[in-house]
């Protein structure tokens, strides 16, 4: 259903007054708010140039913001390779004939969905070392986590679109004599990560902002870099953290774009099969319009 | 030997679980109270109103809750001097709660604008067709229906919340992280029983908890 034209009726002279009226109204409650925040800011000096002057400065970007944002890309992009392997090997393993392979991935994913990625990342960090004796890269944690906790939820991603392939596929592949190994990596798989594309996109956006845990295990990346550093050098906390947040923004912002590109033209080929999953990337953007006029 | 028979050691498991339930109720009612506001300002026929929600959604959903919580912390409250409570326990508490309902309200939104989405047409239109007004559609027959397709969504929106409300252990809480962390310091010869004591209370609540969603998004289905 599209909403903007399906739940209320064009406004004829009353509706049109009335609705300008809640624009006037809304827009002073928030222009009184907007201007509430810049006098709590002029009160505590948060306009001073001084504080804002680094962002004129090519060494705060040199030196802060894009070695954090390249560490943040960095352990983004090894993270989701890792957890795109770990997501198809127990996709593969939860549909298994065997429940000896069964039985443990879906125990293995199930659990690495309920545990908090921050006590996941802790247990690396500082737990590990007390086993193996060797100090844990931070760089290392924060992938390892990200890897454990994206995978699972990339596992059920794909087990969910490997079983909205229609079932004539495999049936059709085993009628030609194809194994059972060949039936899910040439039929079904290919067919299931194309559909899976928006959510796998999406879930991209998901771990990209969750690199930004690995400030708490002193990861170098944006949120250390760019805001905890850069604050204790100038005292501009405020500041940096907005301008860190833009930079977040505008990158997720994007790949929301390219999932919601993905799912279009998914959609208008019609030759992928349609799956949905339960998982928490569902929310990400990508499903947020359903063609109904299309 | 056994870590958690020293009552000083469970005092500190018991306490950061307690942080974490306390940090996920009030969390919870707090952001799906501003998400169901945002999500009714997204379908409104006023367009500052839309651009109000859709700013919110678009700003908070691509923020790390981690930047979100360092900014309620460090922003609001050491910079602009921002105090919810005297005791500095509760004030990093409220201050917590802030940042995930803020960031939490975001995600509600929109799952009950996709529910939304789910209603068919025909009903906002017989609506219309008796003359209701735009209220009355709304609260009386499409958010009704919309509320039982995203049980579901909600459901895992509200175990996400529970898991980061860990992230609050940034800004100094000693909730379940923290006190992990601080364990396996002080007993680096048992870390694997710590970690599975801890995660697997997450597991033992969250698994069931999920399954209870599943199994009640079922039951309440519109069926059509």
């Amino acid at each position: 259903m599209s909403t903007d034209a399906v739940l209320y009726d064009h406004p004829g002279p009353r509706a049109r007054a009335r609705n300008r009226i809640l624009t006037v109204a809304f827009g002073v409650l928030l222009l009184a708010l907007l201007f509430w925040i810049y006098r709590k800011f002029e009160e505590k000096g948060q306009w001073a140039a001084t504080l804002w002057e680094p962002f004129t400065k090519s060494s705060t970007w040199t030196d802060y913001i894009w070695p954090g944002f390249k560490n943040t890309l960095a352990a983004a992009a090894v993270a989701m390779v890792l957890s795109l392997v770990f997501g198809v090997l127990f996709a593969v393993g939860r549909l298994s004939d065997h429940w000896w392979l069964r039985v443990p991935s879906g125990v293995v994913v199930e659990f690495f969905r309920a545990v908090p990625l921050l006590l996941l990342m802790f247990f690396i960090f500082f737990g590990i070392p007390f086993v193996t004796e060797k100090p844990m890269p931070n760089f290392w944690a924060v992938v390892i986590a990200l890897t454990l906790y994206n995978g699972s939820v990339l596992a059920e991603a794909f087990r969910a679109g490997v079983r909205a392939v229609p079932i004539g596929q495999s049936e059709a592949a085993y009628a030609i004599g194809m194994r059972k190994g060949q039936v899910m990596g040439q039929i079904l798989i290919p067919q299931a990560a194309r559909a899976m594309l928006p959510v796998i996109v999406s879930q991209l956006v998901v771990l990209v902002k969750d690199t930004a845990l690995g400030y708490i295990i002193s990861y170098n990346e944006l949120l250390q870099l760019g805001v905890n550093n850069l604050a204790a050098n100038f005292g501009n906390v405020i500041q940096a953290a907005i301008v860190a947040a833009i930079i977040y923004i505008a990158i997720n912002a994007t790949l929301t774009a390219v999932a919601g590109w993905l799912a279009r033209r998914t959609r208008r080929s019609g030759r992928a099969p349609r799956a949905t999953t339960t998982g928490p990337a569902v929310l990400t953007g990508a499903g947020g319009e359903p063609g109904a006029g299309a | 030997m056994d870590v958690f028979s020293d009552p000083t050691n469970r005092d500190v498991y018991v306490t950061g679980f307690l942080w974490i339930l306390k940090l996920t109720a009030a969390s919870s009612v707090f952001a799906l109270v501003i998400g169901t506001a945002l999500a009714a300002m997204r379908v409104s026929p006023v367009p500052v109103l839309r651009a109000f929600g859709t700013a919110w959604v678009n700003i908070f959903r691509n923020t790390p809750l981690t930047l979100i919580i360092f900014f309620c912390y460090f922003g609001l409250y050491s910079t602009l001097g921002f105090t919810a409570s005297d005791n500095l326990e509760l004030n990093n508490y409220w201050l917590g709660v802030i940042g995930l309902s803020v960031y939490t309200a975001a995600f509600v939104c929109e799952a009950i604008r996709s529910g939304i989405n789910t209603v068919p047409a025909g009903q906002a239109e017989a609506a219309r067709a008796i003359g209701m007004t735009f209220r009355q559609t709304l609260t009386m027959i499409v958010l009704p229906q919309a509320g039982r397709a995203v049980i579901a969504p909600l459901g895992s929106i509200f175990i996400a919340l529970s898991k980061n409300a860990t992230i609050v252990g940034t800004i100094g809480l000693a909730e379940s992280s923290n006190a992990m962390k601080d364990l396996i310091n002080s007993n680096g010869n048992a870390v694997f029983q710590i970690f599975f004591v801890f995660a697997g209370t997450f597991a033992v609540v969250l698994i069931p908890t999920g399954y209870g969603f599943g199994w009640l998004a079922n039951r309440l289905a519109v069926k059509r």
